[in-house]
């Protein structure tokens, strides 16, 4: 019997979380190159149309597993119900996408095996027989390839990005889809979750804006982002900020980008004296442009500009303006 | 003894929602530190700066504020080498009530299951209602300590938590999902939170709290004390190193005027957008 890569994918509010396809992508490539069955799971009550989905996929079996008591999410109740499972199937490799919800009980369901997890992925390597998992530390600035020194079930998690939900290959024909009725004991259960809900209304939405102007903490003051601001009309853009900026309140959180925020793709993403922190990157990542400006030459954010300045923003932003009012009014 | 019992009952159920909270917190390289590839290839050169991991400050924070509105105490839990007192110290300085240090440099390598272990092993005496940590660490970044720390206890937890307050049945909390998205939570005491950053505003040392520090209690546990409760590590780094670009980033040149003018005419000429 070979082994096995259980992808389990994520469904919350009535959808599968698109992120899925990515882990689905990963899961793939793992199986392509160790020659291991790719398997996938959905967890849940009445969650038969995303196993369906996930069937439509090359993948070799897709389970449900159901009961009401997983739904909603709890910790719980999801690690009790992949705690079974995996017990039962014995997968030799895990893999999850890192979303908030798989943070909230990955690392539970993997002690709760006398196991561990390598969370925050963003690639692996196969050296001879052995896999190594790479994320980054200490905000980006390295890069770590991390193994298991423990036995299966191995757990990985993977960062938002890191592949390509879109590669994920479709089957020749529909994965068998088996059901599982998941035994939830009274009392296992502890959390009482209430409904989800979005805070305030979004008055901008920043995911239809083609020119971002983004700042950080290089920003320094509030009354700074004013110049922002003018980058941004004169641009014809919108202002955006991470994380630090919108916590401190000198811009409402409906302009932050990150994994807490908005995740943005636009044609032009201008950051300003923002450090390039994980948390935010994975929000900005897919820009097609990114200008970075920064007085830290290490900062991260270099990594993944197309155009990087080393310098003050506040001798180069003011310059900048004034000539793309020229531009803008010259033609 | 009837007369007695209803008493006590009564005075359990009419007393202040007083709060014993447990803080973990870490010590990190300085977010500007420039770092350096130790000799083994598998760690950083520790002869840099440190301070305490910005999510933990967020989370003793927290600790701090709700205390202040119930009552109770506050206790900061660390481990690491000497050089990490510096965050207990500073966590006393702003109102903790007590410290405990997990100190060896043996400490550092282990692994989120491990280190949760030893603070599961170090606090076994103690009865805390909540324990906070920070969402992650800015070092490892793997979010990870304080859900495995709740499994070891057998505690409910909820992590990225923006919100906490005093329900009936416990304390009922607002976790941050993705995209803009809440969700209030109710749950029984005692259990862990991860704390998210901008939960609330830090606060200042004082100069009083400073020095009033020096006197709170600072409790070390050496590794010889936990040794029984932790294993070796479940995972392993192989190698730290420099991330490949994969990127082929032009860094422009020159005065500020002559960087505005090369960033126009890259916006016109090949980003299209003026």
């Amino acid at each position: 019997m070979p082994d096995t890569i259980l992808v389990v994918v994520e469904q919350r509010e009535g959808k599968l979380n698109r992120v899925s396809w990515e882990t689905l992508t990963a899961g793939q490539a793992l199986a392509a190159e160790t020659g291991w069955t790719l398997e996938a799971a959905v967890v849940g009550s009445g969650v038969a149309n995303f196993a369906n989905e996930v069937a439509a996929k090359k993948v070799s079996k897709v389970y449900a597993l159901e009961s009401p008591r997983l739904e909603p999410y709890t910790p719980d109740a999801f690690s009790a119900a992949l705690k079974q499972f995996i017990e039962s199937k014995q997968p030799k490799l895990v893999l999850m996408p890192h979303t908030y919800q798989v943070r909230d009980f990955i690392p539970k369901l993997a002690t709760a095996m006398g196991r561990t997890a390598i969370s925050d992925c963003v690639g692996y390597k196969k050296e001879g027989s052995k896999l190594l998992f790479t994320r980054q530390m200490f905000q980006g600035k390295l890069a770590a390839d991390v193994s298991f020194t423990c036995d299966a079930p191995w757990f990985v998690t993977f960062q938002n990005g890191a592949f390509r939900g879109d590669k994920a290959e479709a089957g020749a024909s529909a994965a068998p889809v088996e059901t599982v009725n998941i035994q939830i004991a009274d009392g296992v259960i502890r959390n009482q979750p209430q409904q989800v809900f979005k805070e305030a209304k979004q008055a901008v939405d920043l995911t239809q804006a083609e020119i971002i102007v983004s700042v950080g903490r290089g920003i320094k003051e509030q009354k700074n982002i004013e110049l922002a601001k003018q980058l941004a009309e004169a641009l014809g853009g919108e202002l955006a900020a991470s994380r630090p900026i919108c916590d401190s309140g000198w811009l409402p959180m409906d302009r932050q980008i990150g994994s807490s925020g908005q995740t943005v793709a636009p044609k032009l993403y201008l950051a300003l004296g923002i450090s390039g922190a994980i948390q935010h990157i994975v929000g900005m990542k897919g820009s097609r442009t990114i200008i970075a400006i920064n007085k830290d030459s290490e900062a991260p954010i270099f990594e993944i500009a197309d155009y990087a300045v080393v310098g003050n923003l506040f001798d180069i932003v003011p310059p900048l303006i004034e000539e793309v009012k020229k531009a803008k009014a010259g033609s | 003894m009837v007369e007695t019992l209803l008493a006590t009952s009564l005075q359990r159920h009419t007393r202040s929602f007083r709060l014993k909270i447990l803080v973990c917190m870490k010590q990190v390289p300085q977010k500007d530190a420039p770092l350096k590839l130790n000799e083994s290839g598998a760690w950083i050169r520790e002869d840099v700066s440190y301070e305490v991991n910005e999510p933990d400050a967020y989370a003793l924070e927290e600790a701090l504020r709700q205390k202040e509105k119930h009552g109770g105490e506050v206790v900061v839990i660390t481990s690491g080498p000497a050089r990490a007192q510096q965050v207990l110290r500073e966590a006393l300085a702003k109102g903790a009530d007590r410290a405990i240090h997990l100190e060896d440099n043996a400490f550092v390598g282990l692994d989120a299951l491990n280190t949760a272990r030893a603070f599961a092993s170090a606090i076994q005496n103690e009865t805390f209602d909540l324990i906070f940590t920070g969402l992650q660490s800015d070092d490892y970044g793997y979010a990870q300590t304080g859900v495995v720390l709740a499994e070891l206890l057998g505690w409910p937890h909820a992590t990225i938590i923006m919100h906490i307050e005093k329900s009936d049945a416990g304390i009922r909390v607002k976790r941050e999902l993705e995209a803009g998205f809440f969700q209030f939570v109710d749950m029984p005491l005692p259990a862990v939170l991860t704390i998210q950053s901008g939960i609330n505003k830090l606060r200042y040392a004082t100069l009083i709290g400073i020095k009033q520090a020096k006197n709170k209690p600072l409790r070390k546990v050496t590794m010889a004390e936990v040794q029984p409760a932790v294993s070796g590590n479940l995972q392993k780094i192989e190698r730290l190193y420099v991330p490949q670009k994969t990127k082929n980033t032009e860094f422009l040149e020159g005065s500020p005027s002559e960087v505005a003018k090369t960033l126009v005419d890259k916006l016109r000429n090949e980003v299209r957008v003026l």
